[in-house]
């Protein structure tokens, strides 16, 4: 049979990403645009560029990602792109690239869901993972708990309903001065912690126990900082990164779970960037072991935003018929299942 | 106008007035500490308008849009943007001069390209006065 190639490109935050993906799991190439040495994208100059200029860097990143998996334009059998959720003007550039890209070459065009990229991750290291399966995308921007019922079906059991996990880190993060981006920062910090030292509240949503809340950890790190202030006490930031740390991974492992159980599921998956969180990765483990769920995960590189994982999506899409028209338009609130 | 919340629901409560008196093409610039609850204060805003979807925080986003309400609700966060020129890139415009509602924190940042008329929230705690008190300060809204 012959092979289904396909050209994805991601541009709906700060990352501008293109990748080839064979056949729905073999990744042929990925690039990340913050991820390549800027030279080899300026033959040399290294301009400061501001992140989100997905414009100047599309081309750059395309033309890598077609060299990389040794193929060209001529090769390929469809073009996918990531339509919503995210910034309209990020989303518009690669939808724009990509509907030239199929016009210009007679290709199908496949518009994903950037979430739906995120779950579909876990095909790319994992050959026998096929659905039905319990998803965690955790990220800056999101937090769904959700079961993948076929390629490209969703059912969503729980959501946040205020900050993202990824941002609940964040925010720790500048609270105690560690910068940007936060996730890594706090991960690391808390090695040297006891997550046992300060006890943080975990938010529980009385009508939706698959729901999540993050406002409220937040606050109360700080409230924990502001009265330590007050009363000239010093903040331990190890034992208070790593007990932070512990209420939000003991809060999404505890409803993935509950999930778990009360919908019969046994194959568990996380995915998104905070799904590269060591602790989180470790804790899923173990519960799963626990449970004799058998767990999945993207490594690292696939956590992130990527085009890879938009491309796996995309095959997927493909094969199912979807197809999208020259109208397709960037759509920044898109919801989850809709088209 | 300066009002006094003792709770979150009360913070929840001023911003839901706001909502719902809230006219198409104003611009609301939020301002607060982390954990003041800005968040808390937006989801009453959304309210205030009928918005029926979860309020998410647009920190990582930059941008949350709303459209199942009244009017559409655009929830800026622009403390990541590192350049002014990324607003351009974002299309800051096309919600600015829309006939939606923006909110926007850490509007600070981007002074040089707000326009004149902004109605000016301003959350605060004060300690002594114990830690959930709020002292909510709202200029310009009587000229808008």
């Amino acid at each position: 049979m012959k092979d289904t190639l396909i050209l994805a490109i991601e541009s709906s935050c700060d990352e501008t990403a293109a990748s080839v993906v064979k056949n729905g799991r073999t990744i042929l190439s990925n690039v990340i645009s913050s991820q390549i040495a800027l030279h080899t994208l300026y033959g040399g100059v290294v301009p400061e560029i501001a992140s989100r200029k997905h414009i100047e860097k599309i081309n750059q990143v395309i033309e890598q990602a077609l060299s990389d998996a040794g193929v060209t334009l001529d090769d390929l059998d469809a073009i996918g792109v990531t339509y919503g959720p995210g910034l309209v003007g990020a989303l518009l550039v690669g939808v724009a690239e990509a509907k030239a890209i199929a016009y210009a070459k007679k290709l199908p065009l496949v518009g994903v869901h950037h979430i739906e990229g995120h779950v579909s991750a876990n095909y790319i290291e994992h050959p026998d993972l096929e659905p039905p399966f319990l998803c965690l995308i955790v990220s800056g921007g999101h937090t769904h708990l959700v079961i993948v019922k076929d390629y490209g079906e969703f059912e969503i059991l729980g959501r946040t309903r205020d900050d993202a996990a990824g941002e609940a880190f964040d925010k720790v993060a500048r609270a105690i001065g560690l910068g940007y981006p936060g996730g890594p920062k706090v991960d690391k910090l808390s090695k040297e912690g006891n997550p046992d030292a300060i006890e943080f509240p975990k938010a529980k949503i009385g009508d939706c126990p698959y729901d999540f809340s993050f406002s409220g950890v937040k606050s109360a790190v700080l409230n924990y900082i502001n009265h330590a202030q007050m009363t000239g006490e010093e903040v331990n930031r190890a034992d208070l990164a790593a007990s932070f740390q512990k209420a939000v991974v003991d809060v999404l492992v505890e409803h993935t779970m509950l999930a778990a159980k009360d919908y019969g599921m046994n194959k568990i998956a996380i995915a998104g960037g905070v799904a590269s969180n060591g602790t989180l990765r470790a804790a899923m483990e173990e519960a799963c072991k626990k449970n004799n769920y058998s767990f999945y995960r993207p490594s690292p590189i696939f956590c992130t935003d990527n085009a890879a994982m938009i491309g796996v999506a995309a095959y997927y899409e493909y094969i199912k018929g979807t197809r999208h028209g020259w109208d397709l338009n960037a759509v920044p609130n898109l919801k989850l299942g809709e088209r | 106008m300066i009002i006094e919340t003792r709770t979150p629901q009360e913070t929840f409560d001023v911003g839901k007035k706001i909502g719902e008196n809230a006219k198409p093409g104003q611009i609301y610039t939020l301002t607060g500490d982390l954990g003041v609850g800005k968040t808390v204060f937006t989801q009453g805003v959304a309210a205030g308008l009928g918005i029926t979807e979860p309020i998410c925080s647009p920190t990582f986003t930059i941008i949350q849009e709303y459209e199942s309400g009244r009017l559409p609700l655009y929830h800026f966060d622009v403390y990541r943007i590192g350049d002014i020129e990324e607003m351009e890139e974002i299309g800051y415009d096309d919600y600015f001069f829309g006939q939606g509602i923006c909110l926007i924190e850490w509007a600070n940042l981007i002074e040089e390209i707000l326009p004149e008329n902004l109605i000016k929230v301003t959350i605060e705690k004060d300690l002594e006065k114990g830690f959930d008190y709020r002292r909510i300060t709202v200029t310009g809204l009587e000229e808008a």
